[in-house]
Formats: C-alpha cells, sequence, structure tokens
C-alpha cells in the first residue's frame, strides 16, 4: 500500500486493498471503444445478458427439478404448474437457450463481415469459438433434462455418433453414457455437467474472451485501428469511453432484445415447435422411438451436413470439421482489409453464400433425410467449406482488389 | 430504424414456416383459455365421459376449481368420482393398466399432455372421426387413429356416423361421415361439435393451465418494457449529443 496514490472515503479504503476503481476504469469509464459502432455491435452485451439470465433461471429450477429417470419428466411438470412462477422461470430458461444461440450467431457473423478476427485479434477470436463449443454441449445436455421422447432420442442419436469413431468408438459412447443405452447414469452426469461443470468453464472463457478484447481493443465496421490516431493525452480521436457512452446505447439493444424475448416467453414459448419440441411432451420411452428425430433448431446445420455423408464416421468428421475450421479462420483469411465495406467483390459474394448455405442446412436439418434435401445437403456443405478454401486462395495468392481504407472511422 | 426492424423480423419469422406440423385434414377448432364456460362445460365432460379410462393425473382438482371459478362444493360434486379422492389430488381414476390391457387391449393414455403433444386440432378431430366399422372388434373405428381400441364414448351424444365412402382414381375412400336420424344421439351435429369444441379447450388448458394468466400478463411485461424502451433511447440520446 503505497501513501502518495491512496485515495479518500471509502473506496479509497477499498481501492488500496483491492483495484476496484482501477477495474472500473479500465474496462469501463476509460476503456475506449469506437465511436461507429452500428446494428452488429449490439450482439456481445446481449450474449453477456443472456449469460446471466440462464445462470440466474436455472439456478431457481436446480431447485426444484430432480435428475432421475422416473421422475425427470414429472418434476418439470411440477415446476410448471405447483411451483410459484416455475412456469415463468422455466419459460425463460427455454427461451433463453435458443435466445443464446440467436445472439451468438449475430455475433459471430459481424466477426465474418468486419473482420474482426484478423490479427491481432486471433486469440479472441478462438476463445469465442471456445465459448461457441462450450455453449453446443451446454445446450445439448440442458436439452436433456426434461426426460422427454425428444431429450431421450436425441441424446442416443448424438451419443451414439461417438460409436463411430473407429477402434475406440464403442467403448468411447459407453463411457459417455455410462451404460449401453441412454439411461439415468446419462441424465445425471448430465445434470452435472449442465448445472455445474459447463457453466464454470463459459464463465471463464467469456472472461478470458472480456480481457483479450480490453487487451487488443474493438475492431469496428471500418475494420480500422482507432489506437493508431490518439489526440496529445493518448486517448484514441475516434473513441469513446465506453461508459457511459456504450453503457447507455446497450441499454436500447437490452430494452428491444426484451421485447422480442417477452413476447417469446409469454405469447409463444414453443415457437412453433422449435424452442420446445412437441414430442418432448411424451415421457422418455427407451421402448418407442419417434417417427422424426430433429435437433433442437441451433444444431440443425450441422445435422443436415452429417447427414449429407453416406459414411456415419465421414459424416461425424464432415460436422466436426465444420466447428473445428472456424478455429483457422484467422489464419485463412490473410486479408490486407478487414472490414466488407472495403473488400472484394467476390469476398462480398462468397460470405452471402456462405451465410445463406448455413441458413439452408440449418433448415434441411429439420426436414427427412431423403432425395432431393440429401442432395441439397451435399452441395450447401460443399459451399460451407468452399467459403474457408476460397477465402483462403482469394487472399493468400493475393486475388482480392480491395477499395482504399478510410484514415479515420466513419459514421454511416 | 426500418432496416432494424426488418433484420429483427427477418430473425424472428422465417422460422414459422418450418414449425409447422405436417397435420393430415385436421379440422380447426378455436381453443380459448379465456372461456371459462367452455372450459366448465368441457371438464364435466371430461369427468362423465373420459375419465371411466382415462386421467389426467397432473391436473389438480382444486386448481381446476380456482382457475375454472368453481367453488370446492361444485368441484366435489361434479368433477369428482373416485371414492376417496382429495380436492388436491390429480385427475386420476380407479382402472389399473393391466385391467386397460384385458379389456381394451391396450392402456389408455393420460390425457394430462396430449394437447401440447399432438395439438388442440388432433383431439378435436378425433373426437369427430368416429363411425361404424363391422370389421372393427368394438363395432367402430377411427379416422384419425384407424383400428383404435377406444370405444365410441360419446356415441349416446352425438350418435353412430357412418362412413359414405366413394370411388376416388380407383380405390374407394371415405368422404363424409354422417348420422342418420334413426341412430341420432341425444345432440344434434352442431350441438355435438360444440361440446367436442368444449371437451378439447378443457384439455389444452390441462396441458397448460397457466396459459391464461401467462397471455394476461405478458401484455403488462410488454407496456413496461416499451416505456423502458422510451426512456433509455431518450437517455441514449442525450448522452450521445456531443459524439460526432
Amino acid at each position: 500500500m503505497s501513501e502518495t496514490t491512496s485515495g479518500r472515503g471509502f473506496m479509497g479504503w477499498i481501492d488500496d486493498r483491492f483495484p476496484a476503481t482501477k477495474m472500473w476504469k479500465e474496462h469501463l469509464s476509460e476503456y475506449y471503444a469506437p465511436k461507429n459502432f452500428n446494428f452488429w455491435y449490439y450482439f456481445g452485451s446481449l450474449a453477456l445478458l443472456v449469460l446471466v439470465i440462464q445462470i440466474v433461471s436455472g439456478i431457481w429450477l436446480t431447485m426444484n427439478y430432480i435428475p432421475s429417470g422416473d421422475r425427470a419428466f414429472e418434476s418439470v411438470e411440477y415446476i410448471m404448474r405447483d411451483v410459484e412462477w416455475g412456469w415463468l422461470i422455466r419459460y425463460i430458461h427455454t427461451t433463453g437457450a435458443s435466445a443464446f444461440f440467436v445472439v451468438v450467431y449475430l455475433h459471430m457473423c459481424r466477426a465474418l463481415m468486419y473482420g474482426s478476427y484478423q490479427k491481432p485479434r486471433e486469440l479472441l477470436w478462438i476463445f469465442g469459438v471456445l465459448i461457441y463449443v462450450a455453449l453446443m454441449a451446454e445446450a445439448f445436455m440442458g436439452y436433456m433434462l426434461p426426460w422427454g421422447q425428444m431429450s431421450y432420442w436425441g441424446a442416443q442419436v448424438i451419443i451414439s455418433l461417438f460409436g463411430a469413431i473407429p477402434v475406440i468408438g464403442t467403448d468411447l459412447a459407453v463411457w459417455i453414457r455410462g451404460d449401453y443405452v441412454v439411461s439415468e447414469a446419462t441424465l445425471t452426469r448430465f445434470f452435472a455437467l449442465h448445472v455445474a461443470g459447463l457453466p464454470l468453464a463459459i464463465i471463464a472463457l467469456v472472461v478470458a474472451h472480456i480481457l483479450a478484447l480490453h487487451e487488443v481493443g474493438s475492431s469496428n465496421p471500418d475494420g480500422i485501428e482507432i489506437k493508431q490516431n490518439k489526440d496529445e493525452s493518448g486517448k484514441p480521436r475516434d473513441g469513446i469511453p465506453f461508459h457511459p457512452y456504450y453503457s447507455v446505447k446497450d441499454l436500447v439493444g437490452v430494452a428491444v432484445f426484451l421485447i422480442f424475448f417477452s413476447i417469446v416467453v409469454f405469447y409463444m414459448p414453443e415457437f412453433f415447435g422449435l424452442f420446445i419440441e412437441a414430442p418432448n411432451f411424451e415421457p422418455a420411452n427407451p421402448l418407442v422411438t419417434p417417427d422424426h428425430i430433429a435437433p433442437v433448431w441451433y444444431f440443425t446445420p450441422h445435422y443436415a451436413m452429417l447427414r449429407a455423408i453416406p459414411d456415419t464416421f465421414g459424416g461425424v468428421l464432415v460436422m466436426g470439421g465444420a466447428i473445428a475450421i472456424l478455429f483457422f479462420l484467422p489464419w485463412l483469411d490473410r486479408g490486407k482489409v478487414r472490414s466488407i465495406r472495403y473488400r472484394g467483390l467476390s469476398f462480398k459474394v462468397a460470405l452471402a453464400l456462405f451465410l445463406i448455405s448455413f441458413v439452408i442446412l440449418g433448415y434441411l436439418g429439420l426436414q427427412p433425410a431423403t432425395g432431393l434435401y440429401t442432395i441439397l445437403a451435399r452441395i450447401f456443405t460443399a459451399i460451407y467449406f468452399g467459403y474457408f478454401l476460397f477465402l483462403w486462395v482469394y487472399t493468400y495468392f493475393g486475388l482480392e482488389q480491395t477499395k482504399p481504407v478510410p484514415e479515420r472511422v466513419t459514421m454511416k | 430504424m426500418k432496416k432494424y426492424l426488418l433484420i429483427c423480423l427477418c430473425i424472428l419469422f422465417p422460422a414459422h414456416v418450418w414449425g409447422a406440423p405436417a397435420g393430415g385434414n385436421m379440422m380447426d377448432v378455436d381453443v380459448d383459455p379465456f372461456d371459462k364456460e367452455s372450459l366448465q362445460r368441457g371438464a364435466q365432460l371430461f369427468a362423465n365421459y373420459c375419465m371411466a379410462c382415462h386421467e389426467a393425473h397432473l391436473i389438480r382438482y382444486n386448481r381446476i376449481g380456482q382457475d375454472l371459478g368453481l367453488d370446492d362444493e361444485l368441484v366435489e360434486k361434479y368433477l369428482i368420482f373416485k371414492p376417496g379422492a382429495q380436492l388436491f389430488d390429480g385427475m386420476t381414476n380407479a382402472m389399473t393398466d393391466e385391467d386397460a390391457e384385458e379389456w381394451f387391449g391396450a392402456p389408455a393414455p393420460d390425457l394430462s399432455l396430449t394437447a401440447r403433444r399432438h395439438g388442440p386440432r388432433y383431439i378435436y378431430t378425433f373426437l369427430n372421426a368416429f363411425y361404424e366399422d363391422e370389421d372393427a372388434p368394438l363395432g367402430v373405428n377411427n379416422l384419425v387413429i384407424s383400428g383404435t381400441s377406444m370405444p365410441h364414448v360419446l356415441e349416446e351424444l352425438q350418435g353412430l356416423p357412418i362412413a359414405v365412402r366413394e370411388e376416388i382414381e380407383g380405390a374407394e375412400q371415405i368422404t363424409e361421415l354422417k348420422v342418420d336420424d334413426d341412430r341420432a344421439g341425444l345432440m344434434s351435429a352442431s350441438e355435438y361439435r360444440a361440446a367436442t369444441r368444449d371437451l378439447t379447450n378443457f384439455l389444452d388448458y390441462v396441458a397448460e393451465p397457466i396459459k391464461a394468466e401467462r397471455r394476461r400478463l405478458g401484455v403488462r411485461v410488454l407496456i413496461f418494457l416499451f416505456l423502458f424502451l422510451i426512456v433509455a433511447y431518450l437517455l441514449k440520446r442525450e448522452y450521445w449529443k456531443d459524439v460526432h
């Protein structure tokens, strides 16, 4: 504790012992963010909001949920019927799960558009992809807990995919399930991972993601570094303190988001069978397979890719590859320019095709894998991977013709 | 602003097309959780006709009383028939699965969540799709569940419909179900449709008893959020005045 820097009053006392004011300044009141953030820059803070919503509503659900084969299904209905406000907490949690993916997909889309993953933000991007992977595991395990037909059979299908891995596959699948079929042993371990293991991992990764962001600074829709143009006092000329400017701006985003969120919670909690699937209103029955097993919407693009490949193990590789390739994006894209605003026409076309193919694959994953659908799934899987190949060829061999990037950020 | 609104709409609504259930020729039914009289009639029909075999064990009698505006005495008089059943018990009956298996060949499913599993149209159509079939063990069949082991419990009310068959593209198909005058039940065709609508409405309520309350509360939450949005927007505008 140094005598010269110690402040007065309560905060002074605290600051001498814990860097509260220092952290506040570093991450909020003196974190300079570019002033030209647009619509796409709301989804980072919204993702944080949804994480908090999920943790808080999850804690309250855990108070009444019973993770056992013969009581899990009814304990969920008990929450819906007999627990005070239980229905609201549960609908907030089911809607929150889907909202998380909506927000995260839009957040990732932003990174693709404005090159937010490019040097020096590679590690920031990698932490983000790790969050995405952890989130998928979290959602998958959470979906099993209501112990309905789709919970059960969805888990059965996905876990059996590990069985397709040569040599170790069968043993690996048994090790994951803790049994030869999905059973109560699977339910209890998924419960433990869903409520404790994965949330801890996600929180730690989010902290790393934000620390990495604040180390390198935020990018922006023009894709230029505001740190390269500072005034006499060393503050970026195009930067404004995150708090209060972006805290109040994000509050507007929060309000709009909560309006959409509430419309779903109060008026369409099943969201046309996409957020809560109808077969899940039937208790898990290991003896009766549902006619049509479809994962929840946020996994359907990957499910479509899996089914597009005739060989199961090949499908698993393609599906895993679709996620793994994201880690390499900062090194595949060697473009001189970050933002889509100043990149070549081919980049714009390729990104549009990539996003369209992801959405169409999402649609195909909900349909039965027959005839035309399978052919389409193959075409769009090729386009999905083609984007990354294209991006590398396009930038590595210097084929891209970029537009001049402005010196200062533009307020469009 | 318009652009953002459009983006938000695009995010929310394409899903509509994807999620539509692949229903055959289901009949439309208007379920309304605010129509308490319909729900009361439906509850009584359920207790009188369905509960001999079916249960709805996830809904408690006193919850029904509370939600539908019936006091305990009325609930006991009109809804509770099982000896020893208490007001706070779920709607269960005395028939065991083994008995059902022996008498009908299959246990009667619990109907607590059927409306959410299959949708109200499915229930309504099923109740309106019984017809006479001499080849079936119980003399009736159903267009929704062909070969159903359920007898036409509401025959007393509807009468027994006969299937009108026509040759379409070389195959004989059922085109209409109609009740002849000499086999009519206690109700006219439109009265029967209204009664089955009440029953469907009740089962829809049973599947999600909070539906009416959630819609009522939603309005207040949204009004609050719109006011919050206005305040947040004005705050943002005030702070951002000096950013150019």
